[in-house]
C-alpha cells in the first residue's frame, strides 16, 4: 500500500470512528430521557408528565371494555400486570383493538382516569395462520388442565 | 498473481466491467422475474391468512424485503464509497453513486407500504416511532447522497465528495436495525432471524425468503445496468467508448 493510500485510510478511518461514537453517545443520552410510551406503573409512581400529553401502553385488560351505547365512547382498562389505568376513548378503534391487545393511547390524565386522543393498536412479530393458532389455544388449554387435575 | 485476484483487478477496469455486466445482465433480470414471481405466487396464493391480522398481513411480503434491501444497498453504496476514498478507484466511484437511487427507491417503497399496512393494524399512518423516523433518516440520507453528487461539475470529485457523506451516513444502519430493541417503540421487532427460530410459520417464511431473493438479484440487475451507463458517460472521450459506437463513416446512427 502506498503512503497516500495508507494516509487516506487512516484519515478515513478515525473520521468513521469519531462519528460512529458521536452517534453512540447520541443514541445512549436519547435512550434516557426518551421515551415513546410510559407503562400505567410509571403513570401512577409519577413518572409521566403531569398535565401535559403524554403515550400510554400496556395490554387491554380482559373483560374491561365498556361501549357507551349510542356513541362511539369506549371504555377500557390498560394494564402492565402490575397496576391497572382507566381509559376513556371516544372514536374508531383499530382493527387489532381486542381484549389482551397491546394497545399505545395518546392523551393525558383528566381526574384519575386517562382521557386517551388517538388509541394505537400495537402489533407483536409472530405470524402463523388461524389453524396453528387455534392448536396452539388448544394444546395450552389441555395442559392447563392436566396441571390442574 | 491469484487468479481470483487478477480477475478482480481486472473487473476494475471500465472497459472489462462493461463487457462483464452486459454478459451477466439478461441472466440477472430473468432470475429476478422468475424468482419474483414464484415468490408473489407464494405470497398471494399459497401462503395461508395470518390469525389476527387476516389477509392484510400479505403487504410484509412487499414491505419486509424492501426494508431489508434499503439497508443492503446502503451498506453497498458505503462499502463501495469507502474503496473510492482511500483507493480511488473509478468503478468504486461509480457502483457506489449506480446504488444510491435503487436504495432509495426501496426505502420509499418501505415507507409508503408501511403507512399503508399501519392505517388499518396500528389505526394511523405515521408516527414518529424510533423505527420509522430512523428509516425515514435513511431516505433523507439517500436523497442527500443523491443531491451533492449532482450539486458537484466534476464527476470524480462529486462521487468522492458523496461517497463520503455516504460513510457517514452510515452510523444510522445499526440505529435502523436495532430500534425496535433499543427503544421501547410502536413498531415489532424483527421476526426473520438469522441465527435463532424465527416468529414466523414455515407456510409464510418462503414467499418472504424467495422475495428477498429476488430483490437482491434485482438490487444487482439494475446496478449493472446503471453502472454500464454511468462507465459510458464518464469514458465518453476513450477509446473503448468510440469503439462501441457507429463510426460516423458507416454508421446509421
Amino acid at each position: 500500500m502506498t503512503p497516500t493510500r495508507k494516509r487516506r485510510l487512516i484519515a478515513v478511518s478515525l473520521i468513521l470512528l469519531a462519528v460512529a461514537v458521536a452517534a453512540a453517545l447520541t443514541a445512549l443520552a436519547l435512550s434516557r430521557n426518551m421515551s415513546y410510551l410510559f407503562s400505567p406503573s410509571e403513570v401512577l409512581a409519577g413518572k409521566a408528565p403531569d398535565g401535559s400529553s403524554f403515550r400510554l401502553g400496556g395490554v387491554v385488560l380482559e373483560h374491561s371494555i365498556q361501549r357507551a351505547p349510542g356513541s362511539l365512547t369506549v371504555d377500557f382498562v390498560v394494564t402492565d400486570r402490575f397496576h391497572d389505568m382507566p381509559v376513556q376513548y371516544t372514536g374508531v378503534l383499530p382493527d387489532l383493538f381486542r381484549e389482551g391487545q397491546s394497545i399505545i393511547a395518546t392523551g393525558r390524565m383528566q381526574d384519575g382516569h386517562f382521557a386517551a386522543r388517538e388509541v394505537l393498536a400495537k402489533h407483536d412479530e409472530t405470524y402463523m395462520p388461524k389453524e396453528v393458532a387455534d392448536a396452539i389455544r388448544k394444546a395450552e388449554a389441555a395442559k392447563k388442565a392436566r396441571a390442574s387435575d | 498473481m491469484n487468479p481470483l485476484l487478477l480477475w478482480f483487478h481486472k473487473l476494475g477496469s471500465p472497459p472489462y466491467f462493461y463487457r462483464f455486466a452486459g454478459r451477466w445482465l439478461p441472466w440477472l433480470y430473468a432470475l429476478a422475474l422468475i424468482s419474483g414471481c414464484a415468490g408473489f405466487y407464494g405470497a398471494l396464493f399459497t401462503a395461508p391468512a395470518d390469525y389476527q391480522q387476516g389477509d392484510s398481513f400479505r403487504i410484509l411480503y412487499v414491505h419486509v424485503p424492501c426494508a431489508w434491501m434499503s439497508l443492503f444497498a446502503y451498506l453497498f453504496m458505503a462499502a463501495n464509497g469507502f474503496v473510492a476514498l482511500v483507493w480511488r478507484i473509478k468503478l468504486s466511484e461509480t457502483l457506489a453513486m449506480a446504488s444510491a437511487p435503487i436504495g432509495a427507491a426501496f426505502t420509499f417503497i418501505t415507507l409508503v407500504t408501511g403507512s399503508l399496512w399501519g392505517k388499518p393494524t396500528w389505526g394511523t399512518w405515521w408516527t414518529w416511532d424510533a423505527r420509522l423516523t430512523s428509516e425515514l433518516v435513511l431516505l433523507f440520507l439517500y436523497f442527500g447522497v443523491i443531491g451533492l453528487y449532482h450539486a458537484i461539475e466534476d464527476r470524480r470529485q462529486a462521487a468522492r465528495a458523496a461517497a463520503f457523506l455516504a460513510l457517514v451516513g452510515i452510523v444510522n444502519l445499526p440505529i435502523v436495525h436495532y430500534s425496535v430493541i433499543w427503544w421501547n417503540t410502536l413498531h415489532q421487532a424483527q421476526t426473520v432471524s438469522l441465527l435463532g427460530p424465527s416468529k414466523i410459520a414455515p407456510s409464510m417464511l418462503w414467499p418472504l425468503l424467495t422475495l428477498a431473493f429476488a430483490t437482491h438479484v434485482y438490487f444487482f440487475a439494475s446496478l449493472l445496468a446503471r453502472t454500464r451507463v454511468a462507465l459510458l458517460e464518464l469514458e465518453s472521450g476513450k477509446d473503448w467508448v468510440r469503439a462501441l459506437l457507429p463510426s460516423p463513416e458507416t454508421g446509421h446512427g
